[in-house]
Order: C-alpha cells, then structure tokens, then sequence
C-alpha cells in the first residue's frame, strides 16, 4: 500500500524526533563509560570528551588492587537484594493470596489495611526515631533488609494478577480434593502467578539494588555499606581517597576517573543484566496499570 | 435470628486461621513499619528528646509549628515543591504520551526496539549515578558541556553557584530519567485501543493526524486523568532522591531548590532541629492525605469507575 503524504510527514517525524530522544538518554551513559577509560592526566588536561586523548585502566586497576571495601559493599548488596527480594516476594505473593480469596470476609478490610499505608504516613521525623530508638535498627543489616522490603502497590498488583488470571473454581476443586489452604498457594498459586512474580520480583530486586537512602538514614558503619551507598559517598565527597583505597598515600590518585571506573562497576550488573530482563519490566508496568 | 446468620469476628477468623496467618506476616510488617510510625506523627506536637522517646516527651502545643510558618520556610518549601512537581507533571505527561504515540506508530520492529529500550534505561539506575553524570557534563573545570563552551570562546557556566540554570535542568533531567517508563505505560494503553477504529476511520479518508486527535487522545483521556489525578495527589511529597543527589545541601541553591523532603531531611538528620522536622513532616502528611481524599471524591462525582478507593 502506498503511503499518503501525512502518513511520510508523520513517520519522518516520528523516527526523528525518537531518535533524537533516545540519543539524549544514552548518551550520558556514553561518556561515562568513555571517560571511565580514559587517563587523569587528559581528562585534568583536556576535561571530559567523548573521544580521550589518552587511555588507560589506572581506575580500575586502584579499585581491583585493593578490593576489600568494594567486594565487601557488592557481598552487602547481594545479600540484601537475594534474600530480601526473596522474602518480599514469597510472603507479598502469599498475602496477595489471601486477599484474593472469595470465601474470606475480610479481604477488602485487609486490602484497605495495606492500602491506605500509601495515603497517610507519619512523617520522616517520626519514622526516624521509631526505626532508630525504639526498635534499635541502626547499623544493622535488618534495617536494609527491611525498609524496601514491601510495597502496598506491589501487593495490590498481585493480588489483581492472580485474581485476572485463576478461576475460583481452580481453588474451590482443589479444596475439594483435601489440599489446605496454605499448599494450595504452593502448589496452585505460585506456579500459575510465576509472570507476575517475575516482573515484581524484578521491581523489587531494581529497589534493594539501588537503595542508598536507607543507608543514609541508618548506617553509620562502614563494613554494612552496600553499594550504592559507597557510590554516593566517592561522588558527594571532594576527597575520594579515604573512602575507597586504603593505601592511597603510596600512589596518585586518579580522583577524577576513579569516581567514573567507580560509577561503572556499581552500575555494571545493572547495565548487563538490562537487556535480558527489560521485557519483564515492560510487563510489570502494563499489569501495574491494568485497574483490579 | 439475626445473630444466628451472621457469624461474629471471632468466628471468622477461626474459620479461617490458615489463611489469616499467611497474612500474618505482611500484616505485621505494617503495624510496625507503617501504623506505629504513623502514632508517632503527635511528636510534631512535642518537644522531642531522645532520652524520654516519643511518648513521653513533654507537649509544647503549636511552637514547632509557630517556628516552621513564621520563618517563612512554610510558604517557600511548598512553593517549590507544587511549583516543581506541576511542571514535572505536566511535561512527563506530554512526553510520554507523544513518545508512545510516535512509537505505536513505527513500522520498524528493530527500531522500536532499540529506541524504546534506551529511553527506558535510564528509569534502571538511581539518582545517585545520576548525579555523577551531572559531574561529568557540568563539572567547572572538566566537564563537557563546559569543555564545549571554552572551546566555543564562551564562558564556562557554574551551575552550583546559579540557581537560574536548574530551573531548565531539573525538568529536562526528570524528564530524561522518566520518560521511558512514562512511554512504556501509554503504549500498554494504546495497544488496549481496538484496531477496529483506525480502520473504520481509514476508510472514512482521515489521515493520521486526525486518527491520533480523534481517536488515539480520546481514547487515552481516561488512562491520562488517572494517573494526572495521582500525580496531584502527590504534589506535596517531593522527588527527594533527585533533589538531595543533585544538590544536596548547597547553601547557594538552597531558596531555589529546597523542598519539603529536603527541608525535613535537613532538619533531621542535619541541623537535628526535631520540632522543624516534625512539623513540616506533619504539615506534609495531612495537607497531602486532605489533598488525595478531596480528589477521589472528586472523581467518585465525575466518574465512580476511575475512583481509587
């Protein structure tokens, strides 16, 4: 079919306008990954580029030659996202279950319970003090594990998932057949659910990897830093050395391409893990805007 | 028999034990971590020390909240947080419909792809990595965008010590981090449009333009006053994340900048003035609680389907 001249005047712009946008956002990642290469002396010299003048791995080199504090924040990170994302999804997914239950009376009251934690909430002042002197959750690692843990619209999402997607009379079957109403969760839900699981699980993952402000508020202690917590420590302060290498004295620092080698190997996972989990991301958010 | 037909709560729960305690868990979560922070907002009320805790703080009635109003800081966090949120949403609304729009309409598949998967990358990484690239681009002495000016035979800027500049800089970075997601959720609801109308339309000769005027943005309105009415539901809670990476506590762009999340951030944990904190947290929570309820009943009015609650 031909196309009509609106339709070569739209597509034009459409392409063009796309392109431009989709340069614009990639293009910061560019110059990091760049300039990460790139030695001290051309980027003191001749400041940030997109083609170097000289390269070199020095960066790198300083944070692999003594790794302890970055391989001890990326054990930190792991361990928070697995076993928090783990946690999160299994008992998230299972209050999404009881929720979906037609023969339970209170499930909307249940429903509103969670759901209006994301209308009202305390204030920081209170939720500070709370966490810290009434629960005493400082400098520990509970406290990364368990402030990003749940999320009222997370919950919600699954529990409109499963409601979409398995028929009542699934559940009503295997009640019938003697199954409990805890392995029938194990047995029927969380195979049936494992889409939404993925998508969420993903979002939740994404969350624990990238929480720095939980660090913020309530980790003083070095050695319980995660990642992202380190990151923001090495670009919010002038002085990069003492943070990351301990023997910094002995050698130059390269200051500038550190903080960029640094920005890389903390985003790194993220940057090759994207093209394998993006679909899964595009499919939380449809079923996050699917109204239940 | 009344009372013979309606099984008390007792029995309900009885009835169905298994199925209450596998909610146990989350139901605690939030006890602890939602509704007993929640008791604590009446420290706003108190002159707060960490030896007697929350509860038995002495009350000094409306002092905290005398001090958060008569400085001035009341009018100029709210000012800035609405004024920045507005424009954020405004623009990330536009955005993302357009991109979805222009997107939906692509024939390459290849090309889709790819454009869509770097707009959506940057909703991937946090703040803090955004921050760096700002490092990199403005920095006084390295950065590119200042590189590029000398190298023009202009004058570098230094936006840490410019308030004007972040008035262009912060929507263009919202928009650069939230476009893709923004794109992402306009093109789940264009694909839900029936196909049907677009040929219907084709053979009644409109052209394009006329199709996306007509029946893609008609179509959307619903999707679009949903999530604009959650956006302003939201008005008074900042993107704390961007504002403190960015600028964190520059006194030069503090006027211009602060917000109600920084301020009481600030507070907090800074200048550990806890009757500000508290304060300007409790005026945050309830003006935005009050805000989100005359909404819904707005759109309960309007439209009882797209009500949120």
């Amino acid at each position: 079919m031909k196309k009509s001249t609106d339709q070569v005047v739209f597509l034009a712009i459409s392409y063009i306008v796309t392109s431009l946008i989709a340069i614009f956002t990639l293009f910061p990642f560019v110059v990091l990954i760049v300039n990460s290469f790139a030695s001290e002396h051309s980027i003191i010299f001749y400041g940030y580029s997109l083609f170097p003048k000289e390269f070199s791995v020095d960066a790198y080199d300083l944070i692999f030659r003594s790794p302890d504090t970055i391989l001890r924040s990326y054990g930190v990170t792991m361990l928070i996202t697995t076993l928090g994302t783990a946690t999160s999804l299994f008992f998230s997914s299972m209050a999404a279950y009881v929720m979906y239950r037609k023969d339970l009376k209170y499930r909307n009251g249940l429903a509103f319970f969670i759901y209006f934690t994301t209308l009202f909430n305390g204030g920081l002042a209170s939720y500070y003090i709370t966490l810290s002197s009434t629960y005493h959750l400082k400098n520990t690692l509970w406290v990364l594990l368990f402030v990003p843990m749940f999320s009222a619209m997370n919950i919600l999402i699954l529990r409109n998932f499963i409601r979409g997607s398995i028929p009542d009379s699934l559940c009503e079957s295997a009640k019938i057949d003697g199954a409990g109403d805890f392995s029938i969760f194990i047995r029927i839900i969380i195979p049936l659910s494992k889409p939404a699981l993925a998508s969420i699980g993903l979002f939740t993952a994404l969350g624990y990897w990238n929480d720095w402000w939980t660090p913020m508020m309530f980790v003083e202690r070095q050695r319980l830093f995660p990642l992202q917590y380190v990151l923001y420590t090495i670009i919010s302060s002038v002085n990069v050395s003492s943070s990351v290498v301990q023997n910094a004295s002995s050698v130059t620092m390269p200051q500038e391409s550190l903080k960029l080698a640094m920005t890389v190997v903390s985003t790194g996972p993220i940057l090759l893990a994207y093209p394998f989990v993006q679909k899964y991301f595009v499919k939380g958010i449809t079923l996050g805007s699917v109204k239940g | 028999m009344k009372s013979l037909k309606k099984p008390g709560f007792f029995h309900e729960l009885a009835k169905n034990k298994v199925l209450y305690l596998m909610f146990l868990p989350v139901a605690v979560y939030y006890i602890l971590f939602a509704y007993v922070p929640m008791l604590g907002i009446v420290v706003a009320f108190k002159d707060f020390n960490y030896r007697d805790g929350i509860l038995f703080s002495p009350w000094n009635g409306v002092d905290n909240f005398r001090y958060f109003f008569v400085s001035g800081k009341a009018l100029q966090v709210t000012t800035n947080t609405i004024m920045y949120n507005v424009v954020f949403l405004a623009i990330y609304t536009i955005f993302s419909i357009m991109v979805a729009i222009m997107i939906s309409e692509l024939a390459s598949k290849i090309f889709k792809k790819v454009s869509q998967s770097f707009m959506f990358l940057p909703y991937f990484i946090s703040w803090v990595v955004v921050s760096a690239f700002m490092y990199n681009f403005f920095n006084y002495d390295y950065g590119l965008v200042n590189n590029f000016l000398r190298a023009l035979g202009n004058e570098p800027i230094n936006i840490y010590s410019e308030p004007s500049y972040w008035y262009i800089l912060l929507p263009v970075l919202y928009l650069w981090k939230w476009v893709g997601f923004g794109s992402v959720l306009y093109l789940s609801a264009i694909s839900g449009i029936d196909q049907e109308c677009y040929e219907a339309a084709t053979i009644d000769g409109a052209n394009m333009f006329q199709k996306i005027f007509k029946i893609t943005l008609p179509l959307l309105k619903p999707t679009v006053v949903i999530l604009l009415l959650l956006g302003v539901g939201r008005i008074l809670r900042g993107e704390f994340d961007m504002f403190y990476n960015l600028i964190g506590n520059n006194g030069l762009l503090i006027d211009n900048t602060d917000i109600i999340d920084t301020l009481v951030f600030r507070s907090l944990l800074g200048t550990q003035d806890f009757g500000m904190a508290s304060a300007a947290g409790f005026y945050q929570s309830v003006l935005c609680f009050l805000i989100i309820m005359i909404v819904n009943t707005i759109v309960r009015k309007v439209d009882s389907e797209s009500a949120l609650f």
